[in-house]
């Protein structure tokens, strides 16, 4: 949070320096002084966790189009080059092949802790829309990625994906041609979708600095959504308290995402990706990669009609209005109590919207037929119900728990359970 | 308790997007690969360098005369965690040879020279024909995807360098599909130059000879589809086809699809072992940052109530 500055230029340069720009001075109050809640659990390493991601996807990212060819003919075999003849390329294709699955991993727990603990909430709601912005940016960005080694499921999902488009009224098809260059999938879509896929990464990180920028502004929400009070009593500095503990999750997040890399690179990914592309043969089953399935499950769920939308224009219409629904997340919430430690009910229709997204996300690796879509059906509609009904109403009709008067009483009632019996808030177990 | 009333919400929904999994048994199934136990599974596990090293030789004589592997050069053979890698070189090849280089390495000369290659253009501006090099690819059976179906029916034999990794079931898929051919059911139509396999993904529904199809066009009772496919590929192995150079090896259509499949596992991920080591040792030292940033976290925190 904004608070005043300690940093102390020492040494001559540094006084020098701060005087012209005060870099240091910058980063000194933003990761080693900043205060920060000194109640935070482990659902809140995971944005040290995100970046460690980003900065692994860029760097790789970089080495691999080092090696690799944007052009139809050879975009497979160059990815194989890298796979066979490059120093460690292998290493670093699989990296990043992976490193994409789990950043949506993790970002996925980042945003469900986000709901869980109202960090939406005035006055964060900027620092949540612009993770929404970053999220949207992530997607387009895999996809993109998922394009370039040219394989049979690259191909093909580039091809359903661009022609969702062609659903928009008057100006779809327009738009569509222009996305892919051409009136099918090809050489110039390659290419564009190379170009782009070295962008938007650094839009990534520019976004990124304007998301810790806005969280350094409030200050970090924490387990029990009070906001500091007394800045010596509820807080650490950052650095070394949070560092160690960020800096403990990542490594058990690198320990993870290792085990994936040498010992089950490809467990994430489609066996028909390791098919060149083939404009003539459609792959039995056109599947996105698992951190698009819950998506993908929405836009096949509307098989009907409503009023003058067709069933396609109205799958496009739902898959993004389940994006764009989280920009209004804080003001569909219109409960007062942020965290949901203290609002039994939500609680529970929150653990049921985490069952739906889970759900969809099987119904989207499932052929669109029968039962499925119908479950799938169900699911969505609860996903939009939980935004657009639940969430208005429970603020309204949900008596939440009494909150604690401050972070540190929090702290202290949990390390001694006994005396706060006699007191008047409950300590919620388990966190 | 709230949590119990939203607990029967959740199995209700849990039900919903379960049962149908099991309603949806359609047609156009394939029998579930058999499943090997091979060398290469599991983190430690390395190739049988031997089984590869026969495996080439089954692909060489089988195999090759109607799937390019273009993906491999013969340098592959002998780097190392390939088939015919050197540490040392043999008795009789002076000092200043490296044989752990593949391109001096003897054996993958050897292997090369017994090859072809087109090449040029020379000097006079002719194309030529050499034995070929270490640093050559393994040449494609065919010049083009024309010649290659016509030669067979129609179908396009696939290139097998990736053929371990893009196919669901991967090697245990590929080894099935070896030794499955069977003779089709009484029940269904195979037309010439086509072979039944119950491994092979593709769908028999349109195959059931017309007598067995009710007026509804599905087939009568007590009929069912036959699981797998049919496919151009004759049954490709047979005993005894391959002269192995050792005795104690059987020579029979389950080793040398086991054999034949374990060189397409390398050939898929030549990189494995070095992955596998990286590996381990990656582990390792995570593991010991683990325990070290742990402990610094709780030595930081030790004085702070949280």
């Amino acid at each position: 949070m904004s608070h005043q500055s300690t940093y102390n230029p020492g040494t001559g340069i540094e006084k020098w320096l701060d005087k012209r720009l005060p870099i240091i001075r910058l980063g000194h109050d933003s990761f080693i002084d900043f205060p920060t809640p000194k109640n935070l659990n482990y659902w809140w390493t995971f944005g040290g966790i995100l970046t460690v991601c980003l900065v692994i996807q860029i760097i790789t990212g970089v080495i691999l189009a080092m090696h690799y060819t944007p052009h139809e003919d050879y975009a497979f075999a160059s990815v194989e080059h890298i796979m066979r003849d490059v120093n460690y390329g292998w290493l670093m294709r699989y990296v990043h092949l992976n490193g994409a699955a789990l950043f949506f991993f993790a970002v996925y727990l980042h945003m469900f802790r986000g709901i869980y603990y109202g960090s939406y909430k005035e006055p964060r709601e900027v620092l949540w829309m612009l993770g929404v912005v970053i999220f949207i940016l992530m997607m387009a960005t895999a996809f993109m990625g998922y394009v370039l080694p040219w394989g049979q499921m690259s191909y093909w999902a580039a091809t359903v994906i661009t022609n969702l488009f062609s659903a928009i009224p008057w100006v779809g098809e327009p738009i569509k041609t222009l996305l892919i260059g051409g009136f099918s999938v090809d050489n110039p879509t390659l290419n564009r979708f190379f170009s782009l896929h070295y962008l938007l990464p650094f839009a990534i990180f520019g976004v990124v600095v304007l998301h810790v920028w806005a969280l350094h502004v409030p200050g970090n929400n924490n387990p029990t959504g009070v906001e500091v009070k007394d800045v010596k009593k509820d807080t650490v500095p950052f650095h070394p308290y949070y560092t160690t503990k960020d800096g403990f999750a990542i490594v058990v997040f690198l320990t993870l995402f290792a085990a994936f890399v040498f010992f089950n690179p490809n467990g994430m990914g489609h066996p028909d990706n390791y098919i060149p592309a083939n404009p003539l043969v459609t792959p039995p089953s056109i599947v996105p990669e698992w951190y698009f399935l819950p998506f993908y499950a929405i836009l096949r769920a509307i098989t009907f009609d409503v009023l003058f939308i067709p069933a396609k224009l109205g799958g496009v219409i739902a898959m993004f209005a389940s994006i764009l629904v989280l920009f209004l997340l804080p003001w569909l919430d219109t409960s007062k109590v942020r965290s949901m430690r203290y609002r039994p009910v939500a609680r529970g229709w929150f653990f049921l919207f985490v069952i739906a997204c889970i759900a969809l996300g099987w119904l989207g690796g499932k052929p669109a037929e029968g039962a499925y879509v119908l479950a799938a059906q169900i699911a969505t509609a609860y996903y939009f119900g939980y935004f657009l009904i639940i969430m208005p109403l429970l603020g309204v009709l949900e008596k939440p728990k009494p909150l604690p008067k401050s972070i540190a009483e929090s702290v202290l009632k949990k390390d001694a359970p006994a005396a706060a019996s006699a007191g008047d808030a409950q300590p919620v177990p388990a966190e | 308790m709230q949590i119990k009333k939203h607990l029967r919400s959740i199995v209700v929904i849990a039900a919903l997007a379960v049962v149908p999994g099991a309603a949806l048994a359609a047609g156009g199934k394939a029998e579930h690969p058999k499943h090997v136990h091979w060398h290469f599974a599991g983190p430690f596990g390395q190739f049988d360098k031997e089984a590869v090293q026969r495996g080439f030789q089954v692909y060489k004589t089988v195999c090759a005369s109607c799937h390019g592997l273009e993906l491999v050069s013969y340098r592959n053979l002998g780097q190392k965690g390939g088939p015919f890698h050197l540490d040392e070189c043999p008795a009789g090849i002076p000092d200043t040879v490296d044989c752990s280089n593949p391109n001096d390495n003897p054996v993958v000369k050897a292997i090369a020279a017994e090859y072809q290659v087109e090449d040029g253009p020379d000097d006079s501006g002719d194309m030529f024909r050499r034995p070929a090099l270490p640093s050559d690819r393994l040449p494609n059976p065919y010049p083009n995807e024309q010649i290659a179906r016509l030669a067979n029916n129609g179908a396009l034999p696939p290139d097998l360098s990736l053929i371990t990794k893009a196919r669901h079931g991967g090697a245990n898929y590929i080894y099935s599909l070896l030794v499955g051919y069977e003779d089709a059911p009484d029940t269904v139509n195979v037309a010439v130059g086509q072979y039944y396999n119950p491994y092979f993904p593709g769908d028999m529904a349109p195959n059931i000879k017309e007598e067995f199809l009710g007026e509804d066009g599905y087939p009568v009772e007590g009929v069912k589809v036959p699981l797998g496919g049919v496919l151009a590929m004759a049954p490709p192995l047979s005993d005894g086809m391959v002269d192995y150079e050792y005795d104690d090896v059987p020579e029979t259509v389950d080793q040398y699809a086991k054999d034949v499949t374990e060189f397409l596992a390398w050939a898929a991920e030549p990189k494995m072992e070095a992955r596998k080591a990286l590996g381990v040792m990656s582990m390792a030292y995570l593991l010991i940052l683990c325990g070290l940033i742990y402990w610094s976290y709780r030595a930081v925190w030790s004085d702070q109530k949280h």
